[in-house]
């Protein structure tokens, strides 16, 4: 209102020649004048239209007063569970799993156990808290009984102009598929570079700032400060922060058939004595230094006139780059100066040919790069971070979903993560979910 | 330099001299919101006619247009449920936040039927609130219209006055229609059909038609061949006038019942945009009305 009124004086100040003070002058008084007259049309208008609004609620809620919840329970949030389980068979041990030439941590980015074995059991609770913030929390059981934390977080609803600002322990929106729940992934494992470069994906405790660009282009701008709990970081002790990221997306669609979004994201930490955990090196490896990732992120989907329900495809895709300088701690005696220079990519599509029905195939590749160390150290030395190895894996996926709420998948995948060796693998994956219906982010 | 000046100027301000943006989740709301709005408003519709209300995706663009929408115009009765929240929480747009003036559920100011007496998934996507398809009753139009034009004067005061004349306008000849409708398609009343999804029962009970079976075994399902051939048995028994299906509805699984059950697949537009006859409220109803009459013969 206040901008059409500023709009409109400019523009009338602008076409119009200015015929000096007393034009502008009677000018203000008439705006000063509309101005007056406007609010108390708006405040006449505001109480009549709420009353007719009331009026026409209060009959409709008589009609429907039987059907509410009461009680204590009437503010429960949204409640939702996932329940996975795999049963996998795989040619080399996933307990020795790991990727050559990088040097991510051991624990949640091998292959599926082999045999049957649960997967993580998610509990997603949301809510409006109050008119200005919502919060959610996703714990996840794991099959080893524990229980994580995956997210704890709040958001704001109310900060206006755009922005949002989320804080607690949340999914960084950094790339694509970092901020989607592992059970919405299309296939049941990480690509490569997520686990090489993010130990699976980042989820720091911390606060994020989103910004959301006014504009019919979809634009976002954001940034995160953590404390860089996990890998790359370290965990730090120390006061301030230990991780901060910078992404930025932008998206729309072509037509009413397709939608894409792509995005450029950052994330720097400064690792302290980082493990390298490798079983073959001659002594125990450390690293202290700076370390710094950049992601280039797209997807694209496609649906007959944009419905997706018998047919539709989706490709995305992700390219991570990583460089890494500082020291290098052999043996807790020997320390030497390391940097890194590596990348990753992958590719993936997946095809709903006919309802419930989909097939998805999806390359991983990492690039060894350049790795160089002050102390001599040889690949001999140290294989896991020195061998110059490129990191091959193909993946295809077939799944049915017999309804929204559940899935069942077979993947295959020829993973040559190991220097010299091939990992056949095959899993069958079931994914339900029961309760609240969720949504799902683009 | 002045001319300069005068060009940023409108680009600046033009979009929002139209005052009210209006994101609506369905084509009919968004046609509503155009008939009371008229150039007053700009009006950005998130779905169309050809695609499934249920299934759309809180994609890039609809997040963008959240963000700087004044007023989001939805169904409600979680019809919306997989997409409008995350709208809703990503926008960064507090105006449109549930409970706000800027977002209206139009089925808040109707009486939803079917509600269901279990809440259980083993029944299918059932909706707690009831069959959110409020749009195919003409009355419920016309509620919907009371409530939406005030909601609109409310945010927008400057044009209150305007909205609430053209509601005026638009609801005289709405009923008018109504009444033409009714009489036109009195021979309907009774012609009992098979529909693919339970979205077309307040047209069916308006118009007093019978619905006899859905082809989606429960709702939100895509139909089976078991289901399809049980329908064919029951239809056997107690024949049906037609298998209709909305237009965004796939046509194989309609097709292949109509042609064993030897009754006609008839398509309808569901909503606004559907057909090219369906351009308007008016013009959806009027088509609807016409593919069905040949039915009743």
């Amino acid at each position: 209102m206040f901008r059409n009124t500023w709009c409109a004086m400019a523009l009338a100040v602008a076409v119009v020649p200015a015929y000096g003070q007393d034009v502008r002058e009677e000018l203000r008084q008439l705006q000063q004048r509309i101005q007056q007259l406007e609010k108390r049309l708006q405040e006449t208008e505001l109480k009549a239209g709420k009353a007719q609004e009331d009026a026409a609620r209060a009959e409709n809620t008589a009609a429907q007063a039987s059907a509410r919840p009461a009680g204590e329970n009437a503010f429960n949030p949204a409640v939702s569970l996932i329940l996975q389980g795999t049963a996998a068979r795989s040619s080399l041990d996933p307990n020795t799993y790991r990727i050559t030439g990088f040097a991510p941590p051991t624990g949640e980015i091998g292959p599926a156990r082999r045999g049957f074995s649960l997967g993580e059991s998610e509990l997603v609770i949301t809510s409006n808290i109050d008119p200005y913030f919502r919060g959610q929390l996703v714990a996840s059981f794991t099959p080893e009984d524990t229980v994580e934390v995956e997210e704890a977080f709040f958001q704001t609803l109310g900060l206006g102009k755009g922005f949002t600002i989320k804080g607690g322990r949340f999914l960084s929106s950094i790339g694509y598929q970092n901020q989607i729940h592992q059970h919405a992934w299309d296939f049941q494992d990480a690509p490569l570079a997520y686990k090489a470069f993010l130990g699976g994906r980042l989820n720091d405790d911390g606060v994020q700032l989103r910004w959301i660009a006014p504009t019919d282009l979809f634009l976002e701008l954001g940034t995160e400060l953590g404390r860089g709990r996990t890998f790359p970081g370290t965990e730090p002790n120390k006061n301030g922060t230990g991780l901060w990221t910078a992404f930025a997306h932008v998206g729309g669609d072509i037509g009413t058939s397709t939608a894409w979004r792509t995005g450029l994201s950052y994330v720097r930490t400064s690792p302290q004595d980082r493990a390298v955990p490798d079983m073959d090196a001659l002594g125990t490896q450390s690293f202290t230094g700076r370390s710094n990732l950049w992601i280039a992120d797209f997807i694209l989907k496609w649906a007959p006139g944009g419905n997706p329900t018998v047919t539709n495809f989706k490709l995305q895709g992700e390219y991570f780059r990583r460089k890494e300088s500082g020291e290098l701690d052999f043996n807790n005696v020997a320390f030497g100066d390391y940097s890194s220079r590596q990348s990753g990519w992958y590719l993936q599509g997946i095809y709903q040919f006919m309802p419930q029905w989909r097939v998805g195939y999806r390359y991983d590749q990492l690039s060894h790069g350049t790795v160089s160390n002050g102390l001599g150290l040889t690949a001999a030395d140290s294989p896991l971070l020195l061998t110059d190895y490129n990191p091959k894996r193909n993946t295809l996926m077939v799944d049915w979903s017999p309804s929204e709420f559940s899935r069942i998948r077979l993947q295959l995948a020829s993973d040559k993560s190991r220097f010299g060796m091939t990992d056949n693998q095959v899993l069958l994956q079931y994914i339900y979910s029961l309760g609240a219906h969720g949504a799902h982010t683009f | 330099m002045r001319i300069v000046l005068t060009t940023v100027l409108f680009a600046i301000c033009s979009p929002a001299l139209a005052a009210l943006n209006v994101l609506a989740c369905e084509p009919e709301w968004g046609a509503l919101a155009k008939e009371i709005g008229g150039d007053r408003v700009t009006v950005y519709t998130a779905t169309t006619a050809l695609q499934d209300p249920h299934r759309i995706e809180a994609r890039p663009s609809l997040i963008a247009r959240a963000r700087s929408a004044d007023l989001m115009v939805c169904t409600g009765a979680e019809l919306e449920i997989g997409w409008a929240p995350l709208l809703q929480t990503q926008s960064g747009n507090p105006k449109i936040q549930v409970a706000q003036p800027g977002y209206f559920e139009a089925a808040s100011v109707v009486s939803l039927i079917e509600k269901p007496m279990r809440f259980d998934r083993s029944l299918g996507d059932v909706h707690p609130a009831g069959n959110p398809h409020i749009h195919l009753d003409p009355r419920n139009i016309e509620r919907v219209a009371s409530a939406l034009s005030e909601r609109m004067a409310m945010l927008d005061h400057a044009e209150a006055a305007s909205y609430r004349e053209r509601t005026k306008a638009f609801l005289q000849r709405w009923r008018e229609a109504t009444g033409r409708w009714e009489k036109q398609a009195a021979s309907l009343k009774g012609t009992p059909i098979v529909v693919y999804h339970k979205n077309l029962t307040y047209f069916v009970n308006w118009i007093g038609m019978r619905e006899v079976g859905a082809l989606e075994p429960k709702p939100g399902l895509p139909p089976s061949t078991a289901h399809l051939s049980e329908l064919l048995d029951q239809l056997k028994r107690e024949p049906a006038k037609a298998v209709v299906r909305a237009a965004y509805n796939e046509p194989r699984a309609a097709e292949w019942l109509a042609e064993r059950a030897k009754v006609p697949a008839v398509m309808l537009p569901f909503t606004v945009g559907g057909t090219d006859r369906a351009k308007d409220l008016f013009g959806l109803y009027d088509d609807t009305i016409e593919r069905l009459l040949p039915v009743a013969k």
